[in-house]
């Protein structure tokens, strides 16, 4: 059975009105919201509760109680928002992390808090925490959820309840911690069953055909005769590694250290399941909240501490520690299979199996980006722009043949460049052409190959390409895009022959 | 007497000495690659094209610049070398498919496009530090001293070829680089006066070698590989050798 943790911030909005403004602090405040014709009241401050404003009144009549309060609009889905955020920030004390709206949070803190030296002190530094950040909460540690949750809101002294122990922790509690509905609450406070110990005994069927299938459900997912799964904002990553600090790290040789050892954690448990990683994500949790992070990919599947550590390092410079990095979490969110095989005991250039030259590309990937590594395959387009195709890995093969009959220039400019030329009679290539402002006189000349744009990919006109040669010996791709009956013909420079 | 030399084989013995010392092996006779450079070998050392060393290309115009890109794609190809290349350049204008044309195959190239002059230096490093390369180009515009020096070092250790093409540089100035190659375009030439464009036709100059001849040669790309006409053996020495 796992161990859940349940927070509850009562005065969640109200919090984090005061924290936007911290001038409202202790002042009379309301958030408000319309709703059939009427403004209600949402949320109500400390002293506006003080003074008898609790939410679910009519703003009409709070202020007729209390002329100076102030009103506030509510923004729909702001608790959900706030929530998510602050559960984001729960993920540096488990992986699974969810949103119990309107006004909770709850943790799988299965197999964590001895990290932290206990259930006691994880509940204690996790409150601490909340209420630096300027929210007050509630919490407790329970094998259930719903016990968790009952405890969080209606506990009065042990909020860390025992394994196996929740049953009884639950008898002493009002029914409300049982998460019902207000009808079967009300149902049972007319019978006098003010405590969860008066009825919680009673046979299922009785209970089910008094007050419905709800409440036994509640009650078999609060004691733990039912499962319940929480929704985690984030999947937790199967592959994870953790190292919290016992002292906020700073220096950029405790960081090397950490992420070794993490590598070394990680590369360790891929070996065993004979994976390699593709993708890595290291991450370190600042103390003032933040979230620093380096992530890398690599070409092939990889276990090798010593390379992974190269690809990190590249990036470990724009990590900021400022105050310091409490914990350090290395994920790696994409894996593949890699059989354990032969360490190489001689080099295989060029082979599969490069480890060399895949760690090579790897650290210009990691320098440069993913985008600056090219490797083309022929592609079947007569169009010199479509006549190649990025290849998707170093192991793609060529499908079909590089052409070698039509001459190709071996510099194609990326965008053809416009050049005037004086032409005799049509299709037949130019005496003359100007490119930037210099006169070419053709000597020798080929073509012209005609190449239709594919009509099915783009609509674009028909080039009439012709392989020409200066009077210098320079040798020129030109051609002409457009027929002469169709349109006015417009002369391009596309490349330069060897 | 037999135990005497004459002035002439002892300047030619520690030559030899010195040439081994400095890394040009000689290798014995099956393992010496062909490189079909033909008479232009006699310029190297050993008569061997330096495959294991940086060799550095110029050029201005792009005109110039594809002819050189021609020369170094058809030497490459002619290297004969397993394993795949690396091209790495800050302008990219290179075409795959014209790669074939001239005896490389396109597929076996690794293109990096680097953003800045540094970046494409440190990745041309990176590459010939790697020894299951077959060769790496990298067109770059400048190349200090220095950064040649690093680049050679690098090749010394993992036997790869390396090849620099500046284009539009317009000092060269002195590298570490064992060569300086200057490769212009040359009118084709057809036979008996057919129509079109005959074979690329390059005047490939060698402006500096160490330990070798610079020379200047006409060299014609047809479909067996290189054909060299010798223009000057030897010439005057170039220009922009005195200049640097």
């Amino acid at each position: 059975m796992g161990r859940y943790l349940s927070i509850w911030l009562p005065q969640l909005l109200a919090d984090r009105t005061v924290l936007l403004d911290p001038d409202l602090q202790d002042k009379a405040f309301v958030l408000t919201r319309a709703q059939r014709g009427r403004v209600m009241i949402l949320v109500a401050s400390d002293a506006a509760i003080r003074e008898g404003i609790v939410p679910g009144l009519v703003l009409a009549d709070a202020r007729a109680v209390l002329p100076g309060l102030l009103v506030f609009g509510d923004k729909p889905g702001q608790a959900e928002e706030l929530l998510t955020g602050l559960a984001l920030w729960c993920l540096r004390f488990t992986p699974v992390a969810a949103i119990d709206p309107p006004d909770g949070l709850v943790l799988d803190i299965s197999g964590c808090a001895h990290l932290w030296g206990g259930e006691v002190a994880y509940l204690k530094e996790l409150l601490h925490r909340l209420r630096q950040a300027g929210y007050r909460a509630r919490a407790a540690i329970a094998d259930t959820i719903g016990a968790a949750w009952a405890l969080a809101r209606y506990g009065q002294d042990n909020p860390v309840i025992s394994p196996g122990t929740q049953l009884e922790a639950l008898l002493a509690l009002p029914p409300a911690a049982l998460r019902l509905e207000p009808l079967v609450l009300e149902r049972l406070q007319k019978l006098g069953l003010y405590r969860i110990g008066h009825f919680i005994h009673m046979p299922g069927t009785v209970l089910r055909r008094r007050f419905g299938p709800q409440l036994t459900e509640r009650i078999g997912l609060a004691t733990g005769q039912l499962i319940e799964s929480c929704e985690p904002v984030l999947p937790a990553p199967i592959y994870q590694e953790r190292l919290p600090c016992l002292e906020p790290v700073r220096t950029r040789t405790a960081i090397d250290i950490a992420l070794r050892q993490l590598l070394q954690q990680l590369c360790n448990r891929l070996l065993q399941e004979r994976k390699g990683l593709r993708h890595a994500v290291f991450k370190g949790y600042r103390i003032d909240g933040a979230l620093e992070q380096v992530s890398i990919g690599t070409n092939r599947a990889v276990r090798d501490v010593a390379h992974l550590l190269k690809l990190f390092e590249q990036q470990l410079a724009t990590i900021t520690p400022a105050l310091g990095i409490e914990l350090f979490v290395l994920e790696a969110p994409v894996v593949e299979e890699l059989p354990v095989q032969q360490e190489t005991l001689w080099q295989d250039p060029g082979g599969e199996r490069d480890t060399q030259l895949a760690g090579l590309l790897d650290r210009i990937a990691g320098r440069m980006g993913e985008g600056a590594i090219h490797r083309y395959l022929p592609a079947e387009h007569y169009w010199p722009e479509r006549a190649i195709k990025a290849a998707l890995s170093l192991q793609d093969k060529t499908t079909t043949a590089w052409r070698t009959d039509r001459p190709r220039p071996v510099c194609l400019l990326p965008l053809p460049e416009k050049i005037t030329v004086s032409v005799p009679i049509p299709d037949y290539p130019p005496l003359s052409f100007t490119s930037k402002g210099q006169l070419h006189r053709v000597k020798k000349a080929d073509g012209p190959e005609r190449v239709e744009c594919e009509w099915w990919l783009d609509q674009d006109r028909v080039r009439d390409y012709y392989y020409v040669e200066d009077e210098q010996g320079a040798r020129y791709w030109l051609f002409r895009s457009g027929q002469y009956d169709e349109h006015t013909p417009e002369w391009y420079l596309h490349g330069y022959f060897a | 007497m037999n135990g005497f030399m004459s002035k002439s084989e002892q300047v030619q013995a520690l030559q030899r000495e010195i040439l081994a010392m400095q890394g040009f092996r000689v290798r014995p006779e099956r393992e010496q690659q062909d490189t079909g450079l033909g008479i232009i070998n006699q310029s190297f050392p050993h008569h061997t094209f330096p495959a294991n060393a940086v060799h550095e290309f110029i050029s201005g115009a792009p005109e110039e610049a594809a002819a050189t890109s021609g020369f170094m794609t058809g030497l490459l190809g002619k290297l004969d070398r397993s394993g795949r290349y690396l091209w790495v350049s800050t302008r990219r204008t290179v075409f795959p498919p014209a790669i074939r044309l001239l005896g490389l195959a396109p597929d076996q190239v690794i293109f990096v496009d680097a953003a800045s002059n540094r970046d494409a230096l440190w990745a041309i490093e990176e590459g010939l530090k790697c020894a299951s390369l077959a060769a790496v180009v990298g067109e770059v515009r400048d190349l200090s001293f220095t950064e040649s020096r690093r680049l050679q070092l690098a090749v010394e250790q993992s036997r790869v070829t390396g090849l620099i093409h500046r284009s539009g540089s317009r000092l060269p100035g002195v590298t570490a680089c064992v060569s300086r190659w200057r490769i212009r375009p040359l009118p084709s030439q057809t036979a008996e006066g057919l129509p079109g464009v005959g074979f690329p036709r390059w005047q490939v100059e060698l402006l500096k070698i160490r330990n070798g001849k610079p020379g200047v040669w006409q060299v014609e790309w047809t479909v067996s590989g290189f054909r060299i006409a010798c223009l000057e053996q030897a010439a005057a020495v170039p220009v922009l050798q005195r200049t640097a």
